[in-house]
Order: structure tokens, then sequence, then C-alpha cells
């Protein structure tokens, strides 16, 4: 038995139980690529269509290796979030949908952490190597 | 019983005889694009991976992503990310409570618009 008032059991916690917490981390990400969205788009334009050596050349260099792994990161957060809500709005049926969220976030997890480990690796990797 | 007739009760709003507005089409395409990009993050994420690799598995992946093909997709990309980025913008704005009067939502629609196309535009030229 629990002694909180009906208010004090569901104030700020909402239909996914989890509050403002999807809200309030969208609007955080949003922001965080607001920045790193242009750091990350100038060196990769320039990039695309060089060579492999002048690729790993690039990303060898910390400044864009930082950019581009916190940009990878963050993009796939963001996708997740976002594409949950998409889910979420258009999926019916508690299966499909709890099935496709934990899809999606698995796969944007696998995303993630494969394109910041080969950012890492160019990286980590001496030039010439 | 409260939703005995749900099945006949009419849909809204009717899509075949609504007429767009630009905020309607606005809300849409943010999310039309944002769902579009995930093909782009995944090339990008391919893209590395290839440079991560070995310089013949980067010239398969570069070819593909230089393709006509691959430019399309990049190019659509591109403009996606931008309309995106800056229709972000107007949605962080809104959440600060500014700019929604009718007048206002429409303004920032064609200046996000015009933003992301010139965006789009600068972007390809430094590619």
């Amino acid at each position: 038995m629990s002694y909180k008032t009906d208010y004090g059991r569901v104030n700020g916690l909402g239909s996914a139980k989890d509050g403002t917490h999807h809200f309030w981390t969208q609007r955080i990400s949003a922001i965080a690529l607001l920045i790193l969205t242009p750091l990350f788009i100038i060196p990769f334009a320039i990039n695309l269509g060089d060579s492999f050596e002048a690729v790993r050349a690039s990303y060898n260099h910390p400044l864009n290796a930082i950019i581009a792994g916190l940009f990878v990161i963050t993009a796939f957060y963001h996708l997740k979030l976002g594409l949950q809500v998409v889910i979420e709005d258009y999926i019916h049926g508690k299966a499909m949908r709890t099935g496709s969220i934990i899809a999606l976030y698995l796969f944007c997890t696998l995303a993630g952490f494969t394109g910041l480990f080969a950012i890492a690796k160019i990286a980590f990797t001496p030039l010439g190597a | 019983m409260a939703d005995v007739n749900r099945g006949n009760r009419p849909l809204s709003p009717h899509m075949t005889i609504y007429r767009p507005q630009v905020t309607s089409v606005f809300s849409i395409l943010h999310r039309i694009t944002g769902v579009g990009m995930t093909l782009g993050a995944i090339l990008i994420v391919w893209w590395f991976l290839a440079a991560a690799t070995s310089p013949d598995y980067f010239a398969v992946v570069d070819g593909l992503l230089t393709s006509w093909f691959g430019v399309l997709v990049l190019t659509a990309s591109v403009w996606a990310l931008w309309f995106h980025f800056c229709n972000g913008v107007r949605h962080l704005i809104w959440d600060l409570g500014r700019g929604m009067e009718i007048d206002d939502v429409a303004h920032t629609a064609w200046l996000t618009l015009a933003a992301s196309v010139l965006l789009t535009i600068i972007t390809l030229v430094l590619a």
C-alpha cells in the first residue's frame, strides 16, 4: 500500500512513465547538433570524393576526429529519440510497437558505435601505417 | 462501450480534400526529412568504416557515394539536413513561447525554406 497521494504518484510522469526526460534530451541533443552539424559537414563535404590517404590524414587530426565522433553519437541519439516518436504515432499494436522501438534502439546503438569506432581507428592509426 | 461506433466515424483531416497550409506542410516535412536522413546517416557511417578498413574497401564505398545515385541521395540528404536544422531552430524558438502568431509562423517557414536551399548550395559548392 502506498501512502502517496494520487497526484504525487503521477506528477510529472505521463503515459510513457518517464516524465519529460524524452522531451528534454531531444532538445539538448538538438542544441548540440546546432553546433556540431556545421562543424562536421564542412570538413566532410570537402573530404568526400578525396583519396583514401587524404581522408585518413584529415580525420587523423584530433579536431576533425573529435567533432566527427561527437556528431555521429549525437546524431544517432537524436535520430533514436525522433524515430521513436514516429513509431509511437504510426505503428499500432503493443507487440509491433514495442518490438519496433527495441529494434530502433539496437540499430541506433550499433550504427553510432560503428561510426565512433571507425573514426577512432582512423584517428589512432599513425599516418602511413 | 464508448467507442463502439469508432470505425464509422469520419476521419479528420480529410486528406483528399484538405487544402495544404504552410503550417501542416512544414510540420510533415520536418518528419519526412528526419526519417529520410536515416539513409544519409548510414552512408556516412559506412564511408567512415570503409576509410578505417582498407584502401580497396574505401574505393568501393567511395565509388558508390560519388556515383550519380550516391550524389542524388547525398544531395537530398544535405537539403534534408539543412531543412531539419533550420526548422529545428523554429521549433526551439517556439519552445521559448515566441513566434507563434500565425503571421510569424508563415514568415519563418519561408525563411526556413530559403535558408535551407542556400545552405545546401553552399555545402555542394564546398564538396
